[in-house]
C-alpha cells in the first residue's frame, strides 16, 4: 500500500511515526521482507559526516554609523579573505580560504591549521571573531577602514550554504609511487602503503535512494546540528555513471547543495579541519529522511555495505593527471574490515568520514522525527537523474594566442 | 617491567654490539624504534626493553659503564578523545597497531603502551587531536 508524505506527516504529528536509521531498517527488512516492512516503518534516516571544501557561510553584519561598503574592498575575519563582491554589508566565507600570510606549501607540507572552516567552527560556536576592513568610500558609504570584534549572536543573518555536500560515493586512494604524498584524502604511504575512503557507505544518503526518487530539491534535512534544505544539485552532479543492478553508481555520482540557519547549527558538526600538505576545509554532518512510500523506496533503503562497490584510484599519478583508470573495484563491506587487496598486495584502510558521527546524526534526526519536531517536506521539483543527459564535462581550455588583442589584460 | 630509552653513544662504541649484549648477558627483550648514525653526530637509539627489574638495572649499569648516555624516552603520543570525530583516517597508518577501531562501534582508541612516539599519526589527524610532547 503506497503513501503519501502528507500521511507520513500526520503520524509524525501524532507521534505515532515509526522511525528507523538507514542501519536498522537493513535487519527489519530481512525478518519481515520488504513488503510488510514497507507497510511499518514510515520514515528511514540516512547520514554522514566527513570533510567537504565546497562549504561555506554567508553573513550579513550589520550597517556601521557612518555607512561603509564592504563590496568591491578587502575583507578579513580572524586573518581568513572573505569574499565582498557583493553590496554593502554581505560577505561569504569560503572552508578553504587561507589567510594571506599562511605558508601554504612552501613549507612542504604545509599545516593548514586555521582556514575558513576552523572559522565558520568558530563562528558557530558562538566566539567572537576579529573582523578587518579596507575598501572605498563614495558619497553614500564614506568610511574606509573597519576594525572591530563580531559575535554571530549580533549578527543579521549567518547562513551556512554547501554548494556540493554529501557525494553519493567516492573514490578509495592509494599511493603506487615511491614518496609519501599528501592529498585532500589524507596522507598516503608510498607502494601502496595504506588506502583511504570516504562516505558513510550504506548510511549515506544518497546511496539510500539511488535515483534521487524522494530526495529532491526543497527536502528538509539535518544540517550540521541544526536543519536546513536541498536546495539544488550540488556542482559535479554527475548522474550518468556505472550502477550496480540495485542502481547504486560504482563511483563518484550524486551530490547536492544544501543551506540552512548557522546560528542554530552546532559546532559539533561543523569542524575545521586540516589536511596536510593539502589546505583547510569544512567537515560537514548531513542527516537526510526519507520517506518510505512504497515497497520500492524502502527497498533502496535496504542496501548493505557489500552491495556498494567504489574504484581504488592512484592519487600519486592518475588522479592529479585526470587519467580515468582504476587499480579495481571493492566493496564498502571490505572497506571496514580494515584491509583490502590491491594488486595482489594486502593495504590497510582507514576512512575520511566518521562512521560513527553519522550513526549518531541519524539517531538524532530519528528522535526528531519520533517526538514530532521534525516533520517531512515535498521536493518542489526533483534532482537531475539518469534521464537527465548530464554528464560531468572536464574544462576544455583554448590557449590565448600571445601578441594579439586577446591577451592583453583587462 | 617495560621501558623506552633513547641512547646516546659515541663514536668508539658505534661498533660495540649492544643490543647484542643487552639481549644475551642481561636477558633483555629489546625492540629497536628508532637507530641513526650520521658521520659527525652521535649515535642515537631508541629502545623499548623489556624484562626482569633487576635484569633491565644491570643492563643499564652496562650502558653507563661502557659510557652510552641512557636518558628515558620522553617523546610521547596525546591523543585528545574530545577533540577526535573518529575517522579512522590514522589507523592504518600506525606501525604498531596503536590506533584501532572497536569494529562495532566504529570508535578510534589509542594504545599508548604500543605507541612509539614515531609521529607519523601527528600530521595526519584532520582534527589536530593528536599532539606529540617532547
Amino acid at each position: 500500500m503506497a503513501k503519501t508524505i502528507a500521511q507520513i506527516n500526520e503520524k509524525i504529528r501524532k507521534g505515532k511515526a515509526v522511525v528507523v536509521t538507514a542501519e536498522e531498517i537493513i535487519d527489519i527488512a530481512q525478518e519481515e521482507g520488504v513488503k510488510k516492512a514497507a507497510e511499518k516503518v514510515d520514515v528511514v534516516t540516512t547520514a554522514t559526516f566527513g570533510p567537504m571544501c565546497s562549504s561555506g557561510a554567508y553573513i550579513n553584519i550589520g550597517h556601521t554609523r557612518p555607512r561603509i561598503k564592504l563590496g568591491g574592498g578587502k575583507v578579513y575575519l580572524n586573518g581568513i579573505p572573505a569574499y565582498a563582491g557583493f553590496a554593502a554589508v554581505d560577505l561569504f566565507i569560503g572552508a578553504a580560504a587561507l589567510p594571506d600570510d599562511d605558508p601554504r606549501n612552501r613549507v612542504y607540507p604545509g599545516e593548514f591549521r586555521y582556514g575558513g572552516g576552523h572559522l565558520i567552527e568558530d563562528l558557530v560556536a558562538g566566539r567572537d571573531v576579529k573582523l578587518v576592513v579596507t575598501t572605498y568610500g563614495t558619497d553614500c558609504y564614506p568610511r574606509t577602514g573597519l576594525e572591530t570584534w563580531i559575535n554571530i549572536n549580533d549578527l543579521n543573518e549567518a547562513v551556512l550554504f554547501n554548494m556540493r555536500n554529501a557525494y553519493q560515493n567516492y573514490n578509495v586512494a592509494v599511493n603506487l609511487s615511491d614518496r609519501v604524498i599528501y592529498t585532500y584524502m589524507g596522507v598516503l604511504r608510498p607502494h601502496l602503503g595504506n588506502a583511504t575512503y570516504s562516505t558513510c557507505g550504506q548510511l549515506s544518503p544518497l546511496m539510500n535512494d539511488p535515483y534521487y526518487e524522494v530526495i529532491g530539491i526543497g527536502t528538509k534535512i539535518f544540517l550540521g546540528g541544526g536543519v536546513g534544505f536541498i536546495t539544488w544539485q550540488g556542482t559535479q552532479h554527475n548522474p550518468n555513471v556505472p550502477r550496480t543492478e540495485r542502481g547504486i553508481p560504482k563511483e563518484e555520482a550524486g551530490t547536492i547543495a544544501v543551506i540552512g540557519d548557522l546560528k542554530k547549527m552546532s559546532p559539533e558538526y561543523l569542524k575545521g579541519t586540516s589536511m596536510t600538505g593539502y589546505g583547510a576545509t569544512l567537515s560537514v554532518g548531513i542527516g537526510v529522511p526519507i520517506p518510505i512510500l512504497d515497497e520500492k523506496i524502502l527497498y533502496y533503503t535496504t542496501v548493505k555495505n557489500e552491495d556498494i562497490y567504489t574504484q581504488i584510484v592512484d592519487y600519486s599519478k592518475d588522479y592529479p593527471q585526470l587519467l580515468s583508470s582504476t587499480l579495481g573495484e571493492v566493496t564498502y563491506a571490505e572497506l571496514a574490515t580494515g584491509k583490502i587487496i590491491v594488486q595482489g598486495r594486502e593495504v590497510p584502510t582507514g576512512c575520511l568520514s566518521s562512521y560513527w558521527k553519522a550513526r549518531k546524526i541519524a539517531a538524532t534526526l530519528k528522535e526528531w522525527i519520533s517526538e514530532g519536531k521534525f516533520l517531512l517536506t515535498e521536493p518542489v521539483a526533483p534532482l537531475p537523474s539518469i534521464n537527465s543527459g548530464i554528464s560531468l564535462k572536464p574544462l576544455r581550455e583554448r590557449p590565448l594566442k600571445r601578441n594579439s588583442g586577446e591577451s592583453r589584460e583587462k | 617491567m617495560k621501558k623506552k630509552l633513547a641512547l646516546k653513544f659515541p663514536r668508539h662504541l658505534v661498533s660495540e654490539p649492544i643490543t647484542y649484549r643487552l639481549v644475551k648477558d642481561y636477558d633483555l627483550i629489546v625492540n629497536i624504534i628508532k637507530a641513526k648514525i650520521t658521520p659527525y653526530e652521535e649515535g642515537r637509539l631508541d629502545l623499548e626493553v623489556s624484562g626482569e627489574k633487576d635484569a633491565i638495572n644491570r643492563g643499564m649499569n652496562y650502558l653507563n659503564r661502557i659510557g652510552v648516555e641512557v636518558k628515558p624516552l620522553i617523546q610521547e603520543i596525546k591523543w585528545n578523545p574530545e577533540r577526535c570525530n573518529h575517522c579512522t583516517v590514522c589507523v592504518p597508518l600506525c606501525p604498531v597497531g596503536a590506533f584501532s577501531v572497536n569494529e562495532k562501534e566504529r570508535v578510534v582508541s589509542f594504545n599508548d603502551e604500543k605507541c612509539i612516539a614515531c609521529g607519523i599519526c601527528v600530521q595526519a589527524c584532520p582534527y589536530r587531536a593528536i599532539e606529540i610532547i617532547f
